[in-house]
């Protein structure tokens, strides 16, 4: 059964955002579910502070044995941080995905963009689903 | 080719069918049918049958075709060739030839895809990319592409994927590259919004739309330029230089890695491979370690296997178009490797110490041609040079190029008075004096020139690696190609019953003329009058590919399913310019399709629009005809597989061909499935416009390992004008799409393997091997479907598949956590190679038998698989560990099973030994499971130092 923490929000595409000290700004990474779904993940390619995405814009990619595919931002904003541990060893998001394992701090632009994500018990029904 | 009664009898047939009539009429019963007839008529809508005879010749017997093949063989006149361009002579090591180009061993090959079972091909391979990377300089290289031209246009699309960022759209090309590497760069570049700019690279300015740029070392016409600065200067400029070089001259010259290039690209066809009027070769593509990712095509990888032992698998598979799907930048899937692995043999055979002395016999022998040609009063327009020159004439240049035809020699002519002339190491000295008799020199002095002056002298060592330096005698380099022979599974072996990859035979008659020297030797740029053997095969063979596919215009030139995916949509594309409606770029594409298809669509500057599947599998007509509607102003084309990727003859296909032409698009028509429709229903008959042909999967070439390959297009008379052209080659047009591959008949070598295949089988042979392919794989289906869910039947009553169909693993994963690739795993245990894994649907396997096995080889592979679903129901019901127990520990090797202790709750014996049959003979896997991530996550693609073989593995008591 795939982890999904309460204090999480989520996205439909399986990207996590979680509150930092700062107003704003948020860790962004790939469910628990995700990375099990996808299996080894063996590459990451991830963007560079001060780059900036629409929501819901591909702003990374992730390689996996069998598969590859977009991580999307999911509220517009900025890049403000970069997880290099995760692009030098991938297995991190496999071992640690709400840890170690994630990707990017994003500075999001309007707030309200968040409150419309999933809460843990709607992306929980949303993978449940199927 | 005429038979009578006192004539051989042409029974080729029965040799290539598996099937006896006993077996026929036993699996006839097994099926439920009367008579074969009964089974094509349930099986393929009654709408779209052909009912006719096929207007194809009556077969003939093999020893007649042989004999018209030699009769044909000197109708073409090889002359001795110094036209260069890319293709030089070759000595192909007798060794190599016998026993690798001519052996089924290795010619049958699949793609290493189940790698457990390809470790001597792999290796073969590794060695390749090693000798690329140490003859480049530079650090990644890939396991080959299709020819020089398509890779150096798959390096263009390389560079603007990495410089995006900076929106270039600019392509720079030196003026001085091969003429038809500008033509297919030209080609790829249009339909992507690339601008190509050729110039003289002197005279190339790397302004701010300029993302990178091609250069040629030698150039075209000899000339070995000094790029140091042109690198700096694309530096610079945040651009990149790819240069296209001669494996040859890196043995004496600075390689493109050591003077600043990003790419490197070039043909190893002088390695060994024959020159076959233009193939199949292959071709080579290299670059620095931060481009890795988007180099495209199959990588070999250095990784482990769970007991810990070196193993080579395919790295990187997701970057394969086959996953990326619509966001691919490259449609590459199919490689060269059987000539990879010749050019890489080649390496071994010859060691770093030979192939100098080739280069720097090869050097002398242009600087005494050089010195000579001087002497008698003619002009070098290139001070520094190589293998090949370029003479200005003094007087009048057809006073030589006469005396060349009288001797039987062919010059390269630049139009402009000036004469190339490209030598390589087949040149004798005999050679060389009537080269210069022909410019009017005396036999001149043996000049050994120095070594080449820095900047442009190589000083760095290659091929240093043990294994190009330890097969010095013949002994030993036989045994090592068999040694590596001894690790795969090919069709000498057991059945590769790869669904869509139709693994029938390679019949050894058909193999045959492909070494013959008349085919063998021909440069593809001598002049059409030297061909005519191969113009008849040529024409021939589009005859009856038109007949067969009911669509009359035919290219040849294809190297590939996926490159004739790219010209047929070119063809549209074109056509859809000349009619004044360019707007047209939207592509329909059911979800079902192979990958491929909608890589190809992009690279063709068409936006792809994903049509849904119904549950049955196939293409929602309904959501077919609403997208057609919505897009109908822009539709330019459908891209469909008939019978589908599912294994079955939709019943809609007039419908959905109907709907798309109705809107204004066309109909464009993947063959991968065409074994299934020979002699009974054609594409042009029922709507498609265009289709290509793998000859490699219904026309018997054999798939080499993964490649060569052939992609043929056949196009409705609308189309004609639209097909590939060529700069050097007759029918090229304005309004066409210009050249897809370097050589107007693309690997032309091959084109007899199926030119043969066709005259042996004959009208009625060519349907009878259909019936029997759709035969097969019903019997199969309806032997396996008490054992486990097939997916996808088709028809009235109980159904039908066509000549593949899927086999449903996904049930086990619940009740025993067992995924389909433990299932093809298990099968290497039983000798055999695993069906095709997770297409068209995940979780399952897709099984295409093909006519020419046995019934005993299909009931073999079905008890295999029958046995296999036994052991997952002892796991299901806990007599067998989750997580030990014969699938998740499969493969089982030799080692393994001999190891001094055994934890495991099944027996050493049913872990190697579990079918009766095995008792005659054993394949073993020569290594255990291959751990992909681990491969994936550190990418080594060069030979690693000989110690990391010696490594003992990890004994079987700590994993199986």
């Amino acid at each position: 059964m795939s982890q999904v923490p309460e204090d999480l929000k989520y996205t439909m595409e399986h990207e996590y955002l979680r509150e930092t000290d700062q107003p704003g700004v948020y860790v962004v990474g790939i469910t628990d579910y995700a990375q099990a779904e996808l299996g080894d993940i063996v590459y990451l390619e991830l963007p560079e502070p001060g780059d900036s995405f629409a929501h819901m814009e591909a702003f990374g990619t992730i390689e996996a044995v069998k598969a590859v595919n977009d991580i999307y931002c999911p509220a517009a904003g900025e890049i403000v941080d970069v997880n290099e541990a995760v692009h030098d060893d991938p297995s991190l998001v496999n071992t640690d995905p709400y840890g170690e394992g994630w990707m990017v701090k994003l500075r999001v632009d309007d707030v309200s963009e968040v409150d419309n994500l999933l809460d843990s018990v709607g992306y929980e029904l949303h993978i449940d689903g199927g | 080719m005429k038979s009578s009664r006192l004539g051989h009898e042409p029974d080729f047939l029965r040799r290539h069918v598996g099937l006896s009539p006993e077996d026929v009429a036993e699996m006839l019963e097994a099926v439920g049918c009367e008579t074969l007839a009964d089974l094509m008529d349930q099986t393929i809508p009654p709408d779209i049958r052909l009912g006719r005879e096929l207007d194809v010749p009556e077969a003939v017997a093999e020893a007649e075709l042989l004999a018209t093949l030699r009769e044909i063989a000197a109708e073409n006149r090889v002359w001795r060739s110094y036209l260069g361009m890319g293709y030089a002579g070759t000595i192909t090591p007798g060794v190599i030839q016998r026993n690798i180009l001519e052996n089924p061993g290795w010619y049958t090959q699949y793609t290493p895809y189940q790698a457990e079972v390809a470790q001597g091909r792999l290796e073969a391979l590794l060695n390749f990319q090693t000798a690329i990377i140490d003859l480049t300089g530079l650090e990644v290289a890939n396991a080959s592409l299709l020819d020089e031209a398509t890779a150096a246009a798959e390096a263009m699309c390389m560079l603007r994927g990495r410089g995006r960022k900076r929106g270039g759209d600019v392509f720079l090309v030196a003026a001085d590259c091969h003429p038809q590497t500008v033509g297919v760069v030209r080609t790829r570049a249009e339909p992507l919004g690339i601008e190509v700019r050729v110039a003289p690279p002197e005279d190339f300015s790397f302004d701010e739309r300029v993302f990178g740029a091609l250069v040629q070392y030698p150039a075209t016409d000899g000339r070995v330029g000094d790029y140091r600065a042109l690198c700096e200067a694309a530096r610079d400029a945040g651009s990149q230089v790819a240069v296209a070089a001669d494996l040859l001259a890196l043995a004496l010259l600075a390689p493109p890695g050591e003077f600043g290039a990003a790419v490197a690209v070039g043909s190893a066809q002088r390695f060994g491979v024959p020159m076959g009027y233009g193939g199949p070769h292959a071709a080579y593509i290299a670059c620095r370690e931060e481009f890795k990712r988007a180099l495209p095509g199959r990588i070999i990888g250095v990784s482990t296997d769970r007991h810990g032992a070196p193993a080579l698998r395919m790295a990187l598979q997701t970057r394969e178009q086959h996953i990326r799907r619509e966001r691919a930048t490259s449609n590459i899937c199919t490689a060269q490797v059987l000539l990879a692995v010749m050019a890489g043999m080649y390496a071994v055979y010859h060691g770093p110490r030979g192939i100098r002395r080739i280069a720097e016999r090869v050097r002398a022998q242009t600087a005494t041609l050089a010195r000579g040609v001087q002497a008698a009063g003619h002009a070098l327009v290139h001070a520094d040079y190589f293998d090949t020159i370029r003479v200005r004439v003094a007087g009048d240049p057809s006073t030589v190029t006469s005396a060349a035809s009288a001797k039987r020699i062919n010059l390269r002519e630049f139009g402009d008075g000036t004469l190339g002339v490209a030598l390589d190491e087949t040149v004798t000295a005999a050679d060389l004096d009537d080269l210069l008799d022909v410019f009017g020199a005396s036999p001149a002095e043996p000049c050994d020139p120095d070594a080449y002056a820095p900047p442009l002298g190589r000083r760095t060592p290659y091929l240093e690696h043990p294994v190009f330096n330890s097969c010095r005698s013949e002994t030993e380099m036989l045994r090592y190609i068999h040694r590596l022979e001894a690790r795969d599974l090919s069709l000498n072996t057991s059945m590769i019953p790869l669904g869509s990859c139709t693994m029938k035979l390679n019949a050894t008659t058909q193999m045959t003329p492909v070494t013959w020297p008349e085919f063998a030797s021909l440069h593809p740029f001598a002049p059409a009058e030297q061909a005519e053997g191969y113009e008849r095969i040529a024409r021939d063979l589009r005859a009856w590919l038109a007949e067969i596919s009911g669509l009359p215009a035919v290219s040849l030139q294809p190297n590939s399913g996926a490159q004739g995916e790219l010209a047929g949509l070119l063809a549209i594309r074109a056509r859809l310019k000349a009619r004044g409606q360019e707007r047209r770029n939207v592509c329909l594409i059911p979800s079902s399709a192979h990958g491929t298809n909608p890589a190809s669509a992009v690279l063709a500057g068409m936006e792809v629009v994903v049509v849904k599947c119904d549950a049955r599998g196939n293409v929602d007509t309904q959501d077919l005809a609403a997208k057609a509607a919505l897009h109908s102003s822009r539709l330019a084309a459908v891209m469909v597989t008939y019978p589908s990727t599912h294994g079955v003859f939709e019943a809609d296909i007039r419908d959905i061909c109907a709907v798309v032409r109705e809107h204004g698009g066309y109909v464009y028509l993947d063959g991968a499935n065409l074994n299934a429709q020979v002699g009974l229903c054609r594409p042009g008959d029922y709507g498609a416009d265009v289709i290509h042909i793998n000859l490699h999967k219904t026309f018997a070439i054999p798939h080499g390992g993964g490649g060569p390959g052939m992609g043929p297009i056949c196009a409705s008379a609308e189309l004609a004008s639209c097909l590939p052209g060529h700069p050097l080659g007759a029918g090229a047009s304005a309004e066409g799409a210009g050249p897809v591959a370097a050589a107007p008949l693309g690997s032309a070598s091959i084109l007899l393997i199926s030119w043969a295949y066709v005259a042996l089988l004959g009208r009625a042979g060519l349907v009878e091997a259909t019936r029997a392919a759709i035969l097969s794989a019903n019997y199969m289906a309806v032997r396996l479907e008490p054992h486990f869910d097939i997916l996808y039947w088709w028809g009235a009553g109980h159904g039908r598949v066509a000549h593949e169909f899927i086999v449903d693993l996904r049930p086990f994963k619940k009740t025993a956590g067992v995924t389909e690739e433990d299932v093809a795993k298990r099968l290497m245990d039983y000798g055999f190679h695993a069906p095709t894994m997770a297409f068209p649907v995940p979780g399952t396997i897709m099984i295409e038998p093909t006519e020419s096995e046995s019934k005993a080889e299909l009931d073999r592979f079905c008890d295999a698989l029958v046995s296999i679903k036994n052991e997952i129901a002892e796991i299901a019901d806990g007599r067998q560990d989750r997580e030990d127990n014969l699938l998740k520990n499969a493969p089982h090797t030799a080692r393994s099973v001999v190891a001094g202790e055994w934890p495991h709750a099944y027996s050493r014996e049913r872990a190697a030994y579990p079918a009766p049959w095995q008792s005659q003979h054993k394949f073993w896997p020569s290594v255990g499971r291959v751990d992909n991530a681990a491969g994936d996550r550190n990418l080594v693609c060069a030979c690693p130092p000989l110690e990391a073989y010696e490594t003992p593995a990890a004994p079987a008591s700590a994993a199986p």
